[in-house]
């Protein structure tokens, strides 16, 4: 029988459909949250069921920011467990699992069966997120295959705002003065690096390090990361959908009992 | 709310301002207090009435940032905002203040508050051994003189004991409502815990007070566990203070599916354990159990792991969850090697939280305290 799991961030809304006993894949889509969560989650179910072959799944289970608005869903989870439970699944020697989403970014400390040990959450502001890169690809109106380009050959420039906020005038301030948009990019770049190491520094390294959420999508991102971490970083061939897919497998877990 | 007493105690207690004010114009004082170290025997023994002025509110917290740093801690903001535009009615019932150098946001902001209101400084020592407890006693004298002469009366040893004597009783009657939670499932919520020991700080009338606490402690000590509650994750909460308006962390751990059954802070727990041996000379024995109360400001602060150690095992704890407010320095550290003996000494689970009064950050919190409690389940 297939089960489902939803994601729905700020930014995307994600859907994985597993088979409940092999855990295959079945099908699984990302579409743009937009306004609506409950719509664009609903959406999300549709396309990955229609991916799937025109399955009904007997089970839903919901994570994301818009968790709580899916009328559809059996069971509500957290994305800690959801992340922490896809890259176990998708890496089994994983340890600590690194997150940065639309709004927040969080380093978990798993278990070998996929369960949280520990956790850390950035607090109240955007630094170091998601958000923070939506602000400079706003400025310099470049996506992110685009900013990594340029990051990944940048000289990164100093950013030292921690606030998003403020980090927009610093960055409006760099290129009036004309630092080329490529060092200003590996700034921002660096800064959310370092953010990330300083999260992760409180939380014991042990096993593998597997990095999920969209800006895992990014190659130059994660090879930053890496070199800043020290260790290497495992990152899903989909790094996006790994909080769907947690919930597919915890949705899996559930409806076999 | 089930139980009547507490809807009882609820009704009296919303009378609070007006039987402080009635109390007032018929010719009594008012200490107001913003610290646990404050002692509140010495304003009883001066024949006057002691309230709590800690800050628990957010709407006072913009005009304070006026002059405050930003930054600073919240409950420093909403306090001095409260005299700033002069809204809370037992700061304006305040004949006096009595503050203590605790924090270095605290002392520096009585410093202004001073303009407002007549302040005493209560010089705190940061360490608790013998000559701590000396100067302190020396502090609590200056006390005495103070107020002795500001309200034209004497405090003899007698009245000082007597007071003891009193202080005594209502804490133990608090002790037995607070302690009705080890109970499980606890009969009380995290909510009722909080907001009891907040309105009991504002009644005037601590003989009212007493015998409504152990009407309370009766009628749910003799309450069979009625509804058969499925058994919720049981939550110690330790750090900073709380009140009505600064109560959103407990409200979040509840409405997320746990259960606070002890609250080890200064507005809760810590008061049932100023016990004082009625037997010593008074101010002796007010100054060393003031002293011993485990806030963070001293260091080191042993007792802060002896009291959570006791409290886990007392109330059958599930975890610890420690509460920070923003730009509060010493909990803030403190945190770190709280949750080192929390995990390896105690075993149990341990979240720090780190916010403010305001409602900005609910979504993020309830993340981390939902993702928690699937940790503990
Ligand atoms: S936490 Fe410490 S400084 Fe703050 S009110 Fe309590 S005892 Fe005073
Ligand atoms: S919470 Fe911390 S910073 Fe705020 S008043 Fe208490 S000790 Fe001071």
């Amino acid at each position: 029988m297939p089960v489902a799991g939803v994601d729905v961030g700020s930014v995307a809304a994600k859907a994985v459909i597993l088979d409940e006993i092999s855990l295959t894949p079945l099908g699984a889509a990302v579409l743009p949250t937009g306004w609506n969560p409950r719509e664009a989650g609903e959406k999300a179910l549709a396309a990955a069921s229609a991916d799937a072959g025109n399955v009904a799944p007997r089970f839903v289970a919901a994570t994301g920011y818009g968790r709580v608005s899916l009328p559809f869903a059996d069971k509500v989870v957290t994305e800690i467990s959801c992340h922490a439970a896809g890259a176990v699944h998708l890496f089994p020697e994983t340890g600590v699992v690194l997150d940065i989403g639309g709004q927040d970014s969080k380093v978990i400390s798993t278990d070998p069966d996929g369960s949280v040990q520990d956790f850390l959450m950035n607090d109240k502001c955007a630094a170091g997120t998601g958000r923070f890169l939506q602000v400079l690809s706003g400025i310099l109106d470049m996506d992110l295959p685009a900013l990594g380009e340029a990051a990944a050959h940048g000289k990164p420039a100093a950013i030292s705002s921690m606030c998003a906020v403020f980090a927009e005038t610093e960055i409006i301030g760099l290129l009036a003065r004309g630092v080329p948009p490529a060092d200003v990019a590996a700034g921002v770049f660096l800064s959310i690096a370092r953010r990330m190491r300083s999260l992760a520094s409180r939380i014991p390294m042990r096993g593998q390090c597997t990095f999920t959420g969209g800006l895992a999508m990014s190659p130059a991102f994660r090879n930053l990361l890496a070199a800043e971490l020290g260790v290497p970083v495992n990152v899903p061939p989909q790094p996006q959908l790994a909080g769907a897919l947690g919930a597919a497998l915890l949705a899996a877990r559930i409806s076999r009992k | 709310m089930p139980f009547k007493s507490l809807e009882t105690f609820n009704t009296v207690t919303d009378r609070n301002v007006l039987a402080l004010q009635e109390a007032k114009a018929a010719g009594r004082k008012v200490v107001g207090q913003y610290c646990i170290y404050s002692p509140l025997e010495i304003a009883l023994a001066a024949g006057a009435i002691p309230v709590s002025l800690c800050g628990t509110k957010n709407d006072s917290i913009a005009i304070a940032e006026s002059m405050l740093p930003r930054s600073l801690c919240p409950l420093v903001k909403s306090s001095f905002g409260f005299a700033l535009q002069d809204s809370c009615p037992y700061l304006a019932a305040s004949d006096i203040v009595v503050a203590d150098a605790t924090c270095d946001g605290k002392k520096k902001m009585y410093e202004l508050l001073n303009d407002y209101k007549p302040v005493v400084l209560l010089q705190l020592p940061q360490i608790q051994n013998e000559d701590a407890a000396l100067y302190w006693r020396g502090q609590f004298a200056g006390l005495v003189a103070r107020l002795e002469k500001e309200f034209s009366v004497s405090i003899s040893r007698e009245k000082l004991l007597d007071a003891v004597r009193l202080t005594n009783r209502l804490r133990r009657a608090l002790k037995g409502v607070l302690d009705l939670a080890r109970r499980k499932p606890s009969p009380l919520s995290g909510m009722d815990i909080l907001s009891l020991c907040f309105r009991a700080s504002f009644m005037p009338d601590y003989e009212q007070c007493i015998a409504l606490l152990d009407d309370i402690a009766r009628e749910i000590a003799n309450a069979a566990s009625a509804e058969a509650q499925t058994e919720c994750p049981r939550i110690l909460l330790t750090g900073v203070p709380t009140g009505m308006g600064s109560h959103k962390v407990v409200q979040l751990l509840e409405t997320c599916g746990a259960r606070v059954v002890c609250i080890d802070n200064c507005t809760c727990y810590k008061k049932v354990l100023l016990q004082m041996d009625e037997t010593r000379d008074p101010l002796s024995e007010l100054a060393d159990r003031y002293l011993a109360t485990h806030c963070s400001v001293m260091s080191p602060n042993p007792h802060r792991y002896e009291v959570l150690e006791a409290l886990a095992r007392d109330f059958q704890v599930d975890a610890v969850v420690d509460l920070t407010w923003q730009g509060c320095q010493t909990y803030d550290v403190e945190s770190w090697s709280v949750k080192k003996f929390v995990r390896e000494k105690l075993s149990l689970p341990f979240l720090q939280i780190v916010t403010d009064y305001s409602e900005t950050d609910t979504e993020q919190l309830k993340v981390r305290i939902e993702a928690f409690l699937e940790m503990l389940a």
